[in-house]
């Protein structure tokens, strides 16, 4: 019996210069090397839709708007926990860009709350749909932090969350069989894309970071 | 309706919220850890638990500071040695669930040995494992779920050592839950979590937490995991057939047995510590 992991080893040398490259480039490089080495079985996570009924189960605006409800709190909890993270590593500038964010996204959520004149939150809808990713569509990836990112990283960040929220919304459009679901979700989509604009125009307002914005003279890691 | 039943049933459900505690976690920016931590509270929440009856118990490592980031009780124990500490608090404290947390030096190395003897005693734990093929606190050693091949300052070349397999050991050595998470889907692995621990007996779950800082190429786990295109089965045989030859990125729970917990010989009844202290009097 062969205990073999082939999709798990990695290319050595290729993370070896991947490390010594670039962020940019580095990014690309680790990624190329650690590729799996045979084709995935099934689906991988990010694309499975795997626990439960497609998006289309959704049936009802009220269940719609739970979802975007969850939607929006699990974004504002994660730039939450980004803010905490931050500030601990004493990355401040950073910290309070994500609390803003988290509570913009707070926001959003109690803006649902007023609309549909709920006085609590929304229990879970019963449709049993999951996230078509591990997380909602609009929640910060946790391995995207660096303890030297700036506000244009935070941002990029932001924009690719709103991205995938529109992306979700659009995707309701097409998939709804309600009527008054696809409505709702057309309003969500245009909407989306307003803060994918928004924070498109934050972000060209925002310096770039240096090339060298990753180098630390005394880094945490050892490096050949 | 008794008046305790009567008081259960108003209180207010418990959110993943009222198990954290307030200290804020001390890891790198990117820590699979986080949402580890996420997917614990989440976890208690689910299964409707008070934080005054969990137990979080751990060794040393990066994932080993979770109790203290939870409003549960919590005992940070000696390396490798948190089984052991786990087991001997559920016998004396049956109605506390306890959930074991560690990572893949502490759990697998330096307390390799009390893995495989939890596994056979079956005593009802929930034995987290934050699996990250790396020494993390000590700056990015080699520990045993490491690819053979993993080029590093401290490993010039790669060890060349054969990876240990956790989840079929814990199979061959009697763990009764066997399931595999990945921490980039904390919502997943709350369920999981939940399921481990509402099931009687050893539950073993592995954790895929990615370490970006000495192990970047981690950051594509979340490329290439996928939900475990099988059901779990309760064969241990066919259970470990599928690990031996699956490529470690399956998730969901794998096995789930049905063997009693371990209940120790209860004998006369409880001592005091005074009856105790009696068996060492010179």
């Amino acid at each position: 019996m062969s205990t073999k992991k082939p999709a798990r080893k990695t290319a050595a040398k290729a993370v070896k210069r991947a490390k010594a490259a670039k962020p940019a480039k580095a990014v690309k490089a680790v990624k190329a090397a650690s590729k799996p080495a045979r084709k995935p079985a099934a689906r991988p996570l990010q694309k499975a839709a795997a626990r439960g009924p497609g998006i289309e189960a959704v049936r009802s605006v009220n269940e719609l708007m739970a979802y975007a409800y969850a939607l929006e709190i699990e974004a504002s909890e994660r730039y939450a926990e980004f803010a905490e993270v931050m500030e601990t590593h004493n990355n401040l500038e950073v910290a309070e860009l994500f609390r803003k964010l988290a509570r913009i996204e707070h926001k959003h959520a109690e803006q649902i709350l007023e609309e549909m004149h709920w006085t609590s939150p929304p229990k879970p809808p019963s449709t049993g749909y999951r996230w078509e990713s591990p997380e909602g569509p609009e929640t910060g990836d946790v391995t995207d932090l660096h303890y030297l990112m700036q506000p244009y990283h935070a941002l990029q960040i932001a924009l690719h969350n709103e991205k995938r929220a529109e992306k979700f919304f659009a995707g309701l459009v097409k998939k709804a069989s309600a009527a008054s679901v696809r409505k709702a979700a057309i309003e969500f989509t245009e909407e989306e894309a307003e803060h994918v604009r928004l924070v498109e125009e934050w972000l060209a307002r925002t310096p770039k970071p240096a090339k060298d914005w990753a180098h630390d003279p005394d880094p945490p890691a050892y490096h050949d | 309706m008794s008046a305790a039943q009567a008081a259960a049933a108003a209180k207010p459900a418990r959110t993943a919220a009222d198990f954290k505690s307030d200290y804020k976690p001390i890891w790198c920016p990117g820590c699979g850890d986080y949402s580890v931590l996420s997917s614990f509270t989440k976890a208690f929440a689910l299964c409707e638990l008070e934080p005054e009856k969990v137990a979080v118990v751990s060794g040393i490592g990066c994932s080993s500071r979770i109790p203290a980031y939870t409003s549960c009780y919590g005992f940070h124990g000696v390396h490798g040695r948190s089984l052991a500490a786990a087991t001997g608090l559920k016998l004396a404290r049956p109605d506390l669930t306890v959930v074991v947390a560690s990572g893949d030096g502490d759990g697998y190395s330096i307390g390799g040995n009390h893995f495989l003897h939890a596994c056979r005693r079956n005593a009802d734990l929930t034995y987290v494992v934050m699996d990250n093929h790396v020494y993390g606190m000590t700056k990015g050693q080699p520990s045993p779920t490491t690819e053979p091949d993993w080029d590093s300052k401290l490993s010039p070349g790669g060890t060349g050592l054969r990876s240990f397999n956790p989840l079929v050991i814990a199979l061959a050595a009697g763990a009764n839950f066997v399931a595999r998470a990945f921490a980039g889907d904390p919502n997943g692995t709350a369920e999981i979590l939940a399921e481990a621990i509402r099931t009687p007996g050893f539950s073993f779950v592995e954790i895929m937490s990615p370490c970006i800082t000495f192990r970047p190429e981690q950051r594509e786990w979340k490329s290439h995991v996928r939900p475990a295109p099988v059901k779990a089965t309760d064969d241990p045989a066919l259970a470990a057939r599928r690990l031996m030859t699956d490529d470690g990125y399956n998730i969901g729970v794998l096995y789930k047995g049905d063997r009693a917990p371990y209940q120790p010989p209860m004998g006369k009844g409880p001592k005091t510590p005074v009856d105790l202290e009696k068996g060492f009097a010179i």
